[in-house]
């Protein structure tokens, strides 16, 4: 790398810049760390499988997810090489479905944490920097009540009102999982905001809104991305169990959730088995996604680094 | 204590009290008119004038809040919108199939979850950890409805072992009431099992780290004396918060599983609710669950703040 001349423009150039930030230096430990964790590699990969499922699903998916075949000998056809995961009632081809179902998946888990993150950080931000009445009294007693919700009931009340959708499932997923990041920030904030650095900030005449974005801010990053990590896992369960009583995705768009619940209809007749790509699928992405957060926790944790 | 006991005490109302005001706004915000569902879409203008008054609808949300608490205080949750009952005799006759669930499902929790993690605490590494974090690592990825539904799959379809759905009243038949009670308490409890062995043998396995712990095997006490009477006793103080805590995680995952296996109770009334749009029920059963999460909250703090000394001052 040194050897190299710094070309500005090319990928060289670039990648030795961002070297010369002290990016690679900062970065490469937390990387070999998570690395020589073993689950959280294997649930980073299950992970990126299901992120190409979802990208290249009309490329994969051997049949049209949608497209019924109501004749007696097309529906629930056991496994063969024409259907490796076989029929399901209305004759659609499961092995199809369950890979369009990642696309819902990963849509619902993005928006939503998206949502939960521009809802709940700034909030937690501000209330651990400014603190005082506000803080107290006000911002963490409605973050509170907020926590003392039942999740699933409550997303299940209000995505049933507003009509079930997979718009309403995200923004409604995305608010109730935002106190848990503004409770989580707040706290990291409240820890730093008399650290030195941020006295010399201010001696410096930085404005509040600086001092919050580019000093306080950077040190919540790591801890939000492992929350985020672990509450994508609750949100594929929450997700799944709302379409499963049919207060999420709408049928016949492939939910995981919504396709086990068409199955279970037909298990009393021995039919239950087209539940089992969609019931796979919903276990795998969970334990992945444990497994990723727990591997990004132990790698943002200094005192693991220099471990063998 | 005293101090400590009112201040948490007063926190829990307050919590209360604001998630009502939310659960309220939520309702009052969400489109559609409540007076409209209730006499349906053919009703004259008149008519639907008539109820708006009548549910006092028309007047300021504050009055409308204040009323609607006054009542809920004293029990009374207003009419159903969709059902032609009182909210509150709804709640009462759905709670106690809830009830058996919830307390069934937590014994399961505390007998399977707590021994599991203190085998594998203690012997890290060891096969009964590895047992324990293979049985954590797939209940925790497993929605409990599926669960639920294998279940169903290979001891009712299958093996016809055990009923498939519905429900018998305790104290009707106690021995038939189990058989349906099975099912469902694992299903309900299974994941929260999980969560609480992976908990207490992490608190294990930090206890048995402790100084006091090396001092005790030092002078020679036998390794059952170490293990119970100087590390597992302080290893599950903090186990009394997470346990309380998944009390809460139980009775929200609860209402999948009931619908799984068709049982009566909070699952199948709320679900009535959100489809029927009934507003007046739905209000009123988050509330009650809210309140019911609170206090169990505040009674594991205050159970935390009696068995460890430290927590009282703040």
């Amino acid at each position: 790398m040194t050897a190299l001349v710094e070309t500005p423009g090319t990928p060289q150039g670039l990648w030795q810049r961002l070297g010369n930030l002290g990016f690679f230096q900062e970065a490469a430990p937390i990387v070999r760390v998570f690395l020589r964790n073993r689950p959280a590699v294997v649930g980073a990969v299950l992970l990126f499988a299901f992120g190409i499922c979802a990208a290249f699903a009309p490329l994969i998916a051997p049949a049209d997810p949608l497209t019924t075949n109501l004749r007696l000998e097309s529906v629930f056809q056991p496994p063969s090489w024409d259907h490796i995961l076989g029929t399901d009632a209305q004759g659609r081809d499961v092995l199809s479905r369950t890979l369009y179902g990642a696309r819902i998946a990963w849509q619902i888990v993005l928006a939503a944490i998206g949502v939960a993150i521009v809802l709940g950080v700034p909030l937690g931000l501000i209330s651990g920097y400014i603190g005082g009445k506000l803080d107290e009294l006000i911002i963490m007693r409605i973050v509170d009540a907020l926590m003392a919700m039942p999740g699933l009931i409550l997303i299940l009340a209000v995505t049933g009102a507003l009509g079930p959708s997979i718009t309403n499932s995200m923004i409604v997923i995305g608010i109730v999982w935002s106190p848990g990041y503004a409770r989580l920030t707040r706290g990291i904030i409240v820890s730093i905001r008399n650290d030195v650095y941020v006295d010399a900030a201010r001696a410096l005449g930085a404005t509040p809104w600086r001092i919050m974005w580019r000093h306080l801010l950077p040190n919540a990053v790591a801890p939000i991305m492992v929350l985020a990590s672990l509450s994508a896992a609750g949100i594929i369960l929450v997700e799944a169990g709302l379409s499963f009583i049919g207060a999420g995705v709408q049928p016949p768009t492939p939910a995981w959730g919504g396709m086990v619940s068409e199955a279970y209809k037909t298990l009393i007749r021995r039919n239950g088995w087209p539940m089992i790509g969609p019931a796979a699928a919903i276990i795998l992405m969970v334990i992945a996604f444990n497994f990723v957060g727990d591997g990004i926790r132990d790698a943002f944790d200094p005192r693991l680094r220099n471990v063998r | 204590m005293g101090s400590f006991l009112i201040r948490r005490f007063a926190q829990g109302v307050v919590t209360v009290l604001l998630a009502s005001i939310l659960v309220f706004l939520v309702m009052r915000l969400i489109p559609g008119d409540p007076a409209l569902l209730l006499v349906g879409q053919d009703a004259s203008a008149e008519d639907i004038e008539q109820v708006r008054e009548r549910l006092g609808l028309k007047e300021p949300l504050v009055k409308q809040y204040v009323d609607w608490l006054s009542g809920a205080v004293r029990g009374d949750f207003g009419p159903s919108f969709t059902k032609g009952a009182e909210v509150g005799s709804l709640m009462t006759v759905a709670l106690v199939p809830s009830a058996e669930l919830a307390i069934a499902g937590y014994l399961f929790v505390l007998v399977v979850g707590i021994p599991l993690g203190i085998f594998a605490g203690l012997r890290p590494g060891g096969a009964p950890d590895y047992a324990a974090t293979g049985f954590t690592m797939f209940t925790l990825g497993i929605p409990n409805f599926v669960l639920g539904i294998i279940l169903i799959w290979v001891l009712a379809v299958e093996l016809s072992l055990l009923p498939i759905t519905g429900r018998v009243a305790i104290t009707e038949d106690p021995l038939e009431a189990l058989k349906f009670l099975v099912m469902p308490m694992i299903a309900v409890g299974a994941g929260t099992a999980a969560i609480l062995a992976r908990f207490v043998r992490a608190s294990i396995m930090e206890t048995l780290n402790q100084d006091y712990v090396r001092t005790a095997r030092a002078k020679g006490l036998r390794e059952r004396t170490v293990v119970l009477r100087h590390a597992m006793r302080n290893a599950l103080i903090p186990v009394i918060t997470v346990a309380a805590l998944q009390i809460g995680f139980l009775i929200s995952g609860a209402v999948i599983v009931e619908v799984v296996f068709a049982r009566p109770g909070f699952g199948s009334l709320i679900i009535d609710g959100v489809i029927g749009r009934d507003y007046q029920l739905i209000q009123g059963m988050l509330t009650v669950l809210v309140t019911v999460f609170v206090v169990v909250n505040t009674l594991a703090d205050v159970a935390y703040g009696f068995v460890d000394p430290r927590i009282r001052v703040q």
